[in-house]
């Protein structure tokens, strides 16, 4: 496939154009070549939301003589105020990034080999329709399953409901913030919710537990901690790494891991038993608080202190700062939720203690968030499903609701049951990095009759495929209406600022396309996505040339607390906040959050721990050149003391091994008074193995090659990861 | 006649370094190379440990080794704010200035010439701020005229507690760091 550029076409004369192109493999090449971004001249600044990660903040694009100089925030734009984060102002590099896909590629050899043939789009999308056909044949629609993570996913997940399967998933659930949303549901009767919708800059007092919020660049989250700091909120950190975050705290609780729980009970009994508790709130919205109270005033400080490792003295002084500021406290729910397995009673212990704050619809604690919702396009109905999804067989984990869990689609992948999954279509998620165990997603690979991945990048997941389809990224496609819920209901538009570079094409386009040859095209009745985007916003009285001007749209403001006005509703069984779970002993499941010993490293190995660098998104930004400027490989944080004892300085590099006897790539120490002496740390994402992304080829350790081992949230389904001990391998 | 600087709160800085890549890419600053950086410096044994966060650049000192030793006047004092600027066409690259900046806040351009930060004087003389204390997702980054008691930065260093970089280097710094 020849990879002509747009700026080359256009220097070609008009007589070549039929020519290029067919090259380009579609005739509509030619109208977007024709309005091309870069003739243009002078400066340009362009509205659209950014892709770094999920979060979705306004930004401005300035496009100087048709070259993109830089991304900034819109100031119209509530998520991001006008300021973006690190990774949002470098999203230049994922433009220039040299490493991008560039063309349509098929296997040629063995799955995981990376040996690859050009092909045009057509070539492409023939292959695909020919094998999704056959699947439907053979084995019914519903053997296809989607993977996505991200809004660009919208339009596969339209392609996949017409095409007849139920079954779509993203990691985002069971191996992230899933735990937190079915722990706070099953109290107040609804989801955290992203963005989050905790009011950090009213907050008083911000509990964070293992939340490094500061490394973990949520724009909006780290622009209201930041005033927070400035106004003096009383700041309390439990982590068992001195993280950013307790840098600015006022408490600093150096817990041991996998004892979260037994901290939280500590902290209730004391609320409970010195009577801190909000009277009014829990007597007008709570049930089940005698037996509540019954149960947890018999944990003790002292009691939690042996688990914990927290002086009991502090944890008393700590439950007391928490209710003295009440409700203008949160206790933050965190996001990457995915610890130890009993992650969603844990979460449920926090919304527990939320709870007794009285901070939930409260100032300071979590707002009643709005979405500005635009009609959805009007599609034919979907065809009826034959099949109900197979992630969760007979509700093996009966409070897995809203969200398929991605390991349970994984595993029906490999064992064929409840029905054989012999097709996954992978949308922008690196399953290889973001999935437990590592040999189970290879060995459900190796059982498919087709895998088709589509990303920016030549990621380690596309290395498995059989098609990769090469996408423009977000500064050069339409991508669905963002309309988040947050304090105010909004629309935001992504829309494109600059050509691609190659022959890389919008996820929309893809699905449109392959959605004819499937035989769908009555699905994609629209001509383009602008047509498909005006569409939406004429039923809500707007158009795309009006949202196109500033990028965003906003509602109307609303109250977003109970003491400006909401009315608060609570979407339990007994519309109550639940303090016992009649839901959760009926499910043969603890109606109230119990502490759980949890299998501690033996002699000489550590619990690895993992989380977020500020430049950093998963495993998706490493080969941004802007980014990996700043942050080219991990580092692992070893307690200095730890490092002593092994002969270790900063700089030296060695090997992990796990308890399965993986060893890890060499990955450099960082020797810290920072951490405890029972875990190691390392940032997430690193240690990548896609050949064709040299940037990032072993740059550091990869900490999911290490998780072979995940305990599974029975609740829920939720892949519990850091369960994992690893012991030094000096010799590199 | 304005006295240009930049005040920072240690309190409120995460160290993201959104501003070292905002400056990248308003300046188009090579891969390799950037003219400002975080700081972070730690004390104390675990878990009791005080930890400051900053971000750093030139100083654009008042005393200025890097202007004095430079033998053909490309290193210089701006005619507004006292901001201290290269012109690149007529620097040697001879080092001598990063050599003499107590800071390390110079580096040669592969094309050649001493860089560093210029406070985006091209912003700034239409208005707007520099590049770095305008994306700050944490707003602790303030830029102003500190000969102008009624300036925010002015303000910011009479009613906090501060500290500025080798004050024994005798430079006498702009940049000013909030405790």
């Amino acid at each position: 496939m020849n990879s002509l550029s747009r700026r080359k076409f256009l220097k070609i004369s008009g007589a070549t154009v039929v020519t290029a192109a067919a090259l380009a493999g579609s005739a509509k090449t030619i109208v977007n070549a024709a309005e091309s971004f870069s003739k243009k001249k002078g400066l340009e600044i362009i509205p659209s939301y950014c892709d770094l990660c999920f979060w979705k903040c306004g930004l401005l694009a300035y496009v100087k003589d048709g070259e993109l100089w830089k991304v900034e925030g819109n100031p119209k734009d509530p998520l991001s105020n006008g300021r973006l984060c690190p990774r949002g102002t470098g999203g230049v590099g994922a433009h220039t990034d040299k490493e991008r896909l560039k063309s349509p590629l098929i296997r040629k050899s063995e799955r995981g080999e990376e040996k690859w043939v050009e092909v045009t789009w057509n070539e492409a999308f023939d292959y695909i329709a020919e094998k999704m056909n056959k699947l439907k044949i053979n084995y019914g629609p519903e053997s296809m399953a989607l993977f996505s993570h991200g809004i660009g996913g919208s339009f596969f997940k339209h392609m996949m409901r017409a095409y007849g399967s139920p079954n779509e998933t993203a990691p985002s659930f069971a191996q992230c913030r899933g735990p937190r949303e079915v722990g706070f549901e099953l109290t107040f009767g609804d989801v955290v919710g992203s963005p989050e919708r905790t009011d950090i800059e009213n907050a008083k007092c911000i509990v964070l537990i293992g939340s490094h919020l500061g490394e973990n660049m949520h724009n909006t989250q780290v622009q209201e901690f930041s005033k927070a700091v400035e106004n003096h909120a009383s700041i309390i950190v439990v982590d068992p790494r001195f993280s950013v975050a307790a840098s600015k705290a006022k408490y600093y609780l150096p817990i041991k891991p996998g004892t979260d729980i037994a901290l939280l009970l500590a902290w209730m009994s004391v609320i409970v038993n010195e009577k801190l508790y909000d009277v009014d709130y829990i007597s007008k919205y709570g049930t089940g608080y005698e037996q509540f109270t019954a149960e947890v005033s018999q944990y003790t400080p002292e009691w939690a202190y042996i688990e914990t490792g927290i002086d009991p003295e502090v944890i008393r002084e700590t439950a007391r700062e928490m209710a003295r500021y009440k409700p203008a406290t949160l206790v933050h729910p965190g996001r990457h939720a995915t610890w130890y397995g009993d992650d969603a009673q844990r979460s449920r212990a926090i919304a527990l203690l939320n709870a007794l704050l009285g901070s939930w619809g409260r100032k300071g604690g979590f707002y009643v968030p709005y979405s500005y919702s635009i009609p959805k396009y009007p599609y034919a109905p979907y065809p009826e499903l034959k099949k109900e999804p197979l992630d969760n067989p007979n509700g093996k984990y009966p409070f897995a609701t809203g969200e398929q869990i991605s390991t349970g689609i994984r595993e029906a992948t490999i064992t064929g049951k409840p029905y054989p999954i012999k097709g996954w279509f992978i949308y922008a998620t690196n399953l290889i990095q973001a999935l437990p165990n590592r040999e189970e997603t290879i060995k459900a690979i190796q059982n498919l009759d087709l895998m088709v991945v589509v990303d920016v990048i030549p990621s380690e997941i596309a290395g498995w495929a059989d098609v990769v389809l090469p996408e423009s990224v977000y500064l050069e496609r339409y991508d669905d209406l963002n309309a988040s819920p947050f304090r105010e209901g909004f629309v935001g538009i992504r829309q494109p600022v600059i050509d691609a570079p190659n022959d890389q094409k919008p996820n929309w386009w893809m699905a449109k396309k392959l959605g004819e040859k499937l035989g769908l095209g009555a699905y994609f009745p629209w001509k383009n996505v602008e047509e498909y985007l005006d569409t939406r916003l004429k039923l809500k009285g707007h158009s795309l040339e009006e949202l196109k001007k500033e990028g965003i749209i906003k509602g109307e403001s609303q109250p977003i607390f109970f003491e400006d006005g909401v009315e608060p509703e609570f979407l339990t069984p007994s519309g109550k906040i639940e303090f016992y779970s009649n839901q959760l002993a009926d499910a043969g499941f603890d109606p109230i959050p119990r502490f759980t010993k949890h299998p501690e490293p033996p002699s000489g190995y550590f619990r690895l721990l993992f989380g977020r660098a500020p430049v950093h998104t998963f495993s998706k930004t490493q080969s941004n050149p802007l980014l990996r400027d700043l942050f080219s490989e991990n580092e692992l944080w070893v307690n200095a003391d730890l490092a002593e004892r092994y002969g270790l300085k900063s700089g030296d590099k060695i090997k992990l091994k796990n308890q399965d006897g993986v060893v890890s790539d060499p990955i450099k120490v960082k020797a810290t008074e920072r951490i405890r002496q029972d875990c190691v740390y390392m940032v997430h994402g690193f240690g990548q193995k896609s050949r064709q992304l040299r940037s990032t080829y072993k740059k550091g350790a990869s900490d999911a090659e290490l998780v072979t081992q995940y305990k599974t949230d029975p609740l829920m389904g939720g892949t519990g990861m850091s369960v994992n001990f690893v012991t030094f391998e000096m010799e590199v | 006649m304005p006295r240009y600087g930049m005040v920072i709160d240690t309190r409120k800085c995460v160290g993201c370094q959104d501003c070292v890549i905002a400056c990248k890419t308003e300046n188009n600053i090579p891969e390799g190379y950037n003219r400002d950086w975080i700081v972070t410096e730690s004390h104390g044994k675990f878990p009791d440990i005080q930890m400051e966060i900053r971000t750093e650049r030139c100083n654009h000192c008042s005393e200025t080794p890097c202007v004095s030793c430079c033998p053909t006047g490309a290193s210089h004092i701006h005619d507004v704010g006292g901001v201290v600027l290269v012109t690149h066409e007529m620097c040697i690259g001879c080092k001598a200035c990063v050599e003499a900046c107590p800071y390390d806040a110079r580096y040669i351009h592969p094309d050649g010439y001493a860089d560093k930060c210029t406070f985006c004087v091209h912003r700034v003389e239409k208005g707007e701020k520099p590049a770095c204390v305008s994306v700050c997702p944490t707003y602790c980054m303030h830029f102003g005229d500190l000969d102008d008691p009624n300036s925010e930065v002015s303000k910011l260093l009479q009613s906090r507690k501060w500290h500025v970089n080798l004050p024994d280097a005798g430079t006498k710094p702009n940049i000013f760091y909030l405790v």
